[in-house]
């Protein structure tokens, strides 16, 4: 192995109430391809942005090349020549390609776009990095998004990138084309850090493995002298256990369907076109895609947040496009939001006014005036049930972890006993244990006979959790596959816009 | 109407549109690095008490105006000082600042009301432009200020849109967390950007209390910086499209005052309602026409930006 | 580059997870007086002794039982435009066009006591209340159907009309309910003795203080053990989860707003109809304005209100009283424009933990 580029020794980092980082030490040389492993929570974007700035660690030291560094701000590490691509990409969405990566530079006063655009095209045809530079960013995909990013590194002299969950948006052709450009980037002498918990990522890319576990960096491993099950332990501290969840088949008749549908998204572009798709009682759908096909769309076209442009939506053969969201509410659709905090709960309400969201309306609380009584018992009995950790019910949930959001919101939404569960991206930025919970709630109200619609970017989850995989494309039905018999290259091509073969 | 009528109205609503054009171009710096400053109205007001006193006691304009900058900039430092590094919220903020601002104007002017100005700006034509027929009277026969308003919308147009700084400055309003993480200082640029506007909006009170009707009267304003604020939405937060917008504000104001001098019988309240009323209307159809398309506002406009928060 | 080790003492703000009772209480009570502070600075630099000034403030509002029935009269239009203030920011709706309802409503009472003096003094009074209420509600409906339909900002729109409801009520005191006995000022007639509200002994309190007083329990219940109230709370706090719950935020939008202004131009009713007994163009002095701090300053809950009108109505009081000594009363709303800024600014400390770290 050539050069030390990094060397971050026992840091610490504590946030009000969490300890994020302990004791963690890493090393990270030039031309290699690094992966930093670890579950959601595990410390590893933390860990990250001491080594670029953003955060100032309460203890430790970082090196650059073999050089005392610690950071003070955002600037200090870019100077240092370390540049990282953050999940949520930090774009500016009206600016085009070149004014995004031309901002913070101090070279001149005046804009000079032009003479910008043609070093960028230079960078981008060295790493095979295709975008145009005259692109406004909302205009792009995810995929070039990712690449203008990388293209804002290397602009600025980045010569250590790090990456954070860089393969999350993308279909596994392009996390294939992805790595093929960070490792023609590693051959030319660079540091490439990517943080990532999925196992298989890290057998096929990385050169060595860092693994974090609870703030802790618990090993760094060559992937040449290592396999999926030793770092699976490592990761989550015990065996761990993959394989299917849903193992009983419940299907029954058919309850919720949906013909046709077209919708628009809040800019006002069609994001769902003529989709149909039926679920059945006591079965799982899982919804497989990279995120922003029109799945969000999806979820609120059926719950009653979105117009619907064409189409119709059933279930148990009662109309519910026409209905308002308050009726389907009532007639018995549980939905479990993208966004727990913004959407699913109201952070600064307490966990008794979060949990009567859906009910408060229920004579059952009081005629004229709330019955304050019942609506604390209400809440208590949910967080009993679902084993929700707080200190009591009249403490505000922005204290919670995600994990315990997740359970309170489950918890709500299943009370009412529904007849569908709309769930997206249940598990995200859960734990395995989280996870875990999450999953057996939702097989649960499947063998109770709920249809249940598992919107999800994780195709491992869906393999394990659905009894049949649709998958969507630019707001599409690309197919749908039994999961027995649905082969992850053929649902991958699916993913990437290719229809399903049909079987005439 | 006569040719010279026509005329001697569309001079007077550059005029009269002036002082809000100020105003608004220094709440569209403001806003376009992210920063709500709703205290128009107070720093105009402290600027036209500033600028007059500054003015009545030194008889120099320069000095008066550069109080009067300073005036509004230094309400304008508790504002951000209040909003961007304490992370209150930016409407009440505002308001505070608003009614603030009126307060202390009425307490630091009450010894020069009813006084005439010592000095005022008066209107220089500037020679061979004010001869040309039409444009001439129109543009070029006016006080200093207005030409240096002329001069401040290209300016500003051209550092917003043409220079790095306009850029970065850009970036900071849209996304500050992109700004952030390429080395751009957002709290330092918000703190600078609302100062020059509360500086800008010192410099439009100081008009009214120099130029327009050169004496101090409590209140003053009159609302014209509220109406700066949509001024700033009608504008598209782009310094060149205010100039159209303050002027159309202008000559409503304008012509309001020249149909009682000729005698029109509206009643005189219906006339002072106008400007107001043109507002309220201007703003729903502006809010109207751009909202599926969401364009102009900043995106993190009116949201505080906290690093570890996101 | 330094390469030594260098770290110098930094303040860092820590979010606190939650927030203890007692700062809730010190918070606005040092935020105020570090208002005063900051506001002698500038009375000193000016050639006046703050303590003086504020002696005297202090004496006329609260020093006498003359001054504060004086001070409560005052209070009592200050209470209702913040609890209409109050509710539409529990919603997150910026009604700041109090002054302008609470003028309508004395306008539209107004009215109804010059056309029907001789109507029986309960009826009257009714009359005058349900009409100040409709036409305070309907001129905060404006706004609120503006910001409902298609979301225009409803600040600029809602102070807009304070203007207007200003020349509104000019028009009608110079011109058409100009009192013809009213040696030309502008100035409706005297309302009948049936359109006065009962007072209190020999001062001028008047039995709106026992309406405010009711008001506040209502309106306690209505925000904290009604659906509605639960739902203005949640629309206040997030339109995502109630738009996701099920909760029509047009429709409260439109109902917080009508409320509001119907607080709000009971408040201007109650002072024509108790305190004024005709209408003219002095009854706007910035209350609709003063209920924005109030509201803020009591943290949206109704008892509070009460206490705090009751402290501002003394500052107001006192704010007409010092220009006796050739203190000018902006000064009062100098103070209280400092007590806003401060009291915002103190509230970091409620949701932040601030430590010295070396």
């Amino acid at each position: 192995m050539s050069q030390l580029a990094v060397r971050m020794v026992d840091i610490r980092k504590t946030f009000p109430g969490v300890v994020a980082n302990d004791q963690v030490n890493l090393e990270i040389y030039r031309g290699e391809i690094h992966a930093l492993l670890g579950e959601n929570g595990a410390g590893k974007s933390t860990l990250m942005n001491i080594l670029t700035g953003l955060y100032q660690q309460d203890k430790g030291e970082v090196f650059i090349n073999d050089e005392l560094r610690n950071f003070k701000s955002p600037k200090d590490a870019i100077e240092a020549g370390i540049g990282m691509v953050h999940q949520n990409f930090r774009l500016v969405k009206p600016f085009t390609v070149t004014e995004n990566v031309m901002l913070g530079q101090k070279k001149s006063a005046f804009l000079k776009l032009d003479e910008a655009g043609e070093r960028i095209n230079a960078i981008s045809s060295k790493f095979g990095l295709k975008v145009h530079p005259k692109a406004k960013i909302w205009q792009l995909s995810v995929g070039e998004q990712q690449r203008v990013e990388i293209i804002k590194m290397l602009y600025k002299g980045t010569d250590i990138l790090i990456l954070d969950e860089p393969t999350a948006v993308l279909t596994p052709q392009e996390v294939n084309d992805l790595f093929e450009i960070l490792r023609g980037m590693a051959d030319d002498g660079k540091a490439i850090v990517f943080i990532t918990h999925k196992m298989h990522e890290v057998i096929d890319f990385a050169d060595r493995i860092t693994v974090l576990r609870g703030g802790l960096s618990i090993k760094t491993l060559l992937k040449k002298e290592t396999d999926a099950s030793e770092l699976g332990k490592l990761m989550v501290g015990k065996e761990f256990l993959s394989g299917r969840k849903n193992t009983i088949n419940t299907c029954g008749d058919r309850s919720l369907s949906i013909k046709k549908v077209s919708a628009l998204n809040d800019k006002g572009l069609p994001a769902l076109s003529e989709f149909s798709l039926d679920i059945c009682k006591g079965e799982i759908v899982g919804i497989a895609g990279v995120a922003g096909n029109g799945q969000r769309e999806l979820s609120e076209v059926i719950t009653g947040l979105r117009p619907v442009t064409s189409g119709n939506i059933q279930l148990d053969g009662t109309e519910l496009t026409k209905k308002s969201i308050r009726e389907i509410i009532d007639f018995g659709v549980a939905f479990i939001p993208e966004d727990r905090h913004g959407m699913g709960l109201a952070s600064n309400l307490t966990v008794i006014d979060n949990a009567i969201l859906k009910e408060y309306r229920s004579s059952q609380y009081g005629s004229r005036l709330l019955d304050l009584k019942k609506l604390r018992e209400k809440a208590q009995c949910l967080v009993d049930d679902f084993d929700v950790k707080i200190p009591n019910v009249d403490c505000p949930v922005k204290l919670m972890s995600g994990g315990n959001l997740q359970k309170l919101l489950l918890a709500r939404e299943t009370s009412i006993e529904p007849k569908l569960v709309v769930a997206v991206y249940p598990i995200r930025g859960l734990d395995i244990g989280a996870t875990d919970f999450v999953h057996n709630v939702l097989i649960e109200q499947k063998n109770a006979g709920a249809a249940v619609l598992l919107i999800s970017e994780d195709l491992d989850e869906i393999y394990k959790m659905a009894d049949r995989i649709a998958v969507m494309y630019e707001g599409k039905l690309m197919g749908i596959l039994s999961t027995e018999d649905a082969d992850i290259g053929e649902v991958g091509m699916m993913m990437a816009g290719a229809r399903k073969k049909e079987d005439a | 109407m006569t040719f010279n009528m026509l005329i001697a109205i569309l001079a007077a609503a550059i005029s009269t549109g002036t002082p809000i054009l100020f105003v608004a171009l220094g709440e569209i710096i403001a806003e376009k690095s992210g920063v709500q400053n709703l205290g128009l109205e107070g720093m105009m007001l402290v600027g036209a008490v500033t600028g007059f006193i500054v003015g009545a006691s030194s008889l120099n304009l320069f000095m008066a105006i550069l109080a009067a900058a300073l005036g509004g900039g230094v309400l304008a430092l508790l504002h951000s000082y209040v909003t961007i590094t304490l992370k209150a919220n930016q409407v009440v903020s505002g308001l505070a600042l608003t009614i603030f601002g009126t307060g202390l104007s009425g307490y630091l002017g009450k010894p020069y009301v009813g006084m005439p100005a010592p000095v005022k700006f008066d209107s220089v034509a500037i020679p061979f432009l004010s001869e040309i027929p039409v444009v001439g009277p129109v543009f070029f026969n006016h006080n200093v200020l207005v030409y240096f308003s002329y001069a401040l919308v290209f300016l500003l147009w051209f550092f917003v849109y043409r220079t790095n700084f306009g850029l970065n400055l850009r970036a900071t309003g849209e996304n500050p967390g992109a700004a952030d993480s390429l080395g751009v200082n957002v709290f330092a640029l918000r703190y600078v950007y609302t100062i020059f506007g509360g500086m800008l909006a010192g410099v439009g009170g100081a008009y009214l209390s120099l130029a327009s009707a050169p004496s101090w009267v409590e209140n003053m304003s009159g609302g014209r910086g509220w109406i700066a604020i949509a001024l700033v939405i009608f504008a598209i937060w782009n310094p060149a499209r205010a100039i159209f917008g303050a002027y159309l504000f202008g000559g409503v104001e304008a012509l309001g005052y020249r149909l009682q001098a000729i005698g029109v019988t509206a009643s005189p309240f219906i006339l002072n309602m106008m400007p107001y009323l043109l507002t309220i209307g201007v703003l729903i159809l502006v809010t109207i026409s751009s909202r599926t398309k969401h364009i102009g506002e900043p995106e993190s406009l009116g949201i505080p930006y906290d690093r570890e928060e996101r | 580059m330094d390469v030594k080790k260098e770290r110098k003492t930094k303040i860092v703000f820590e979010k606190r997870l939650q927030v203890p009772t007692w700062i809730n209480l010190v918070v606005p009570i040092v935020s105020v007086f570090f208002a005063l502070v900051f506001s002698g600075i500038f009375l000193k630099l000016t050639g006046q002794s703050p303590l003086t000034v504020y002696l005297a403030m202090y004496r006329s509002a609260f020093g006498s039982a003359y001054g504060f029935s004086e001070t409560l009269v005052k209070a009592i239009p200050l209470m209702l435009t913040s609890f209409g203030v109050a509710i539409a920011f529990k919603m997150v709706i910026w009604n700041i066009g109090a002054e302008g309802q609470l003028l309508l409503g004395a306008l539209a009472s107004t009215g109804i006591a010059l056309a029907f003096p001789d109507l029986p003094r309960i009826l009257l009074i009714m009359m005058m209340i349900a009409a100040a209420m409709i036409a305070g509600g309907l001129w905060a409906l404006i706004p609120g159907f503006a910001k409902a339909q298609w979301n225009v900002n409803e600040v600029i729109t809602s102070l807009m009309l304070n203007y207007v409801a200003i020349n509104v009520v000019d028009y009608f005191v110079y011109g058409p309910w100009k009192d013809t006995a009213g040696f030309g000022f502008p100035q409706t007639a005297t309302f009948s003795q049936n359109a006065w509200l009962p007072t209190w002994g020999t001062t001028r309190i008047h039995f709106g203080l026992i309406i405010a007083l009711v008001i506040s329990i209502l309106l306690y219940i209505v925000l904290n053990r009604t659906r509605w109230g639960y739902e203005v709370k949640v629309i206040g706090e997030s339109r995502n989860v109630a738009r996701y719950s099920g909760m029509s935020i047009k429709k409260n939008i439109l109902l917080v707003m009508l409320l509001s202004g119907a607080l709000a131009g009971m408040g201007g009713m109650l002072e024509v109809s108790g305190v004024v007994h005709k209408l003219d163009p002095h009854l706007s002095i910035g209350l609709g304005y003063s209920a924005i701090i109030v509201a803020w300053l009591s943290r949206l809950n109704p008892f509070v209100i009460v206490i705090v009108s009751m402290l501002f109505g003394g500052l107001i009081n006192g704010g007409f009283s010092i220009q006796m000594f050739g203190i000018p009363a902006a000064t009062a709303t100098m103070l209280q424009g400092a007590i806003l800024f401060f009291v915002l600014g103190g509230d970091i400390f409620a949701r932040y933990r601030i430590k010295m770290i070396k």
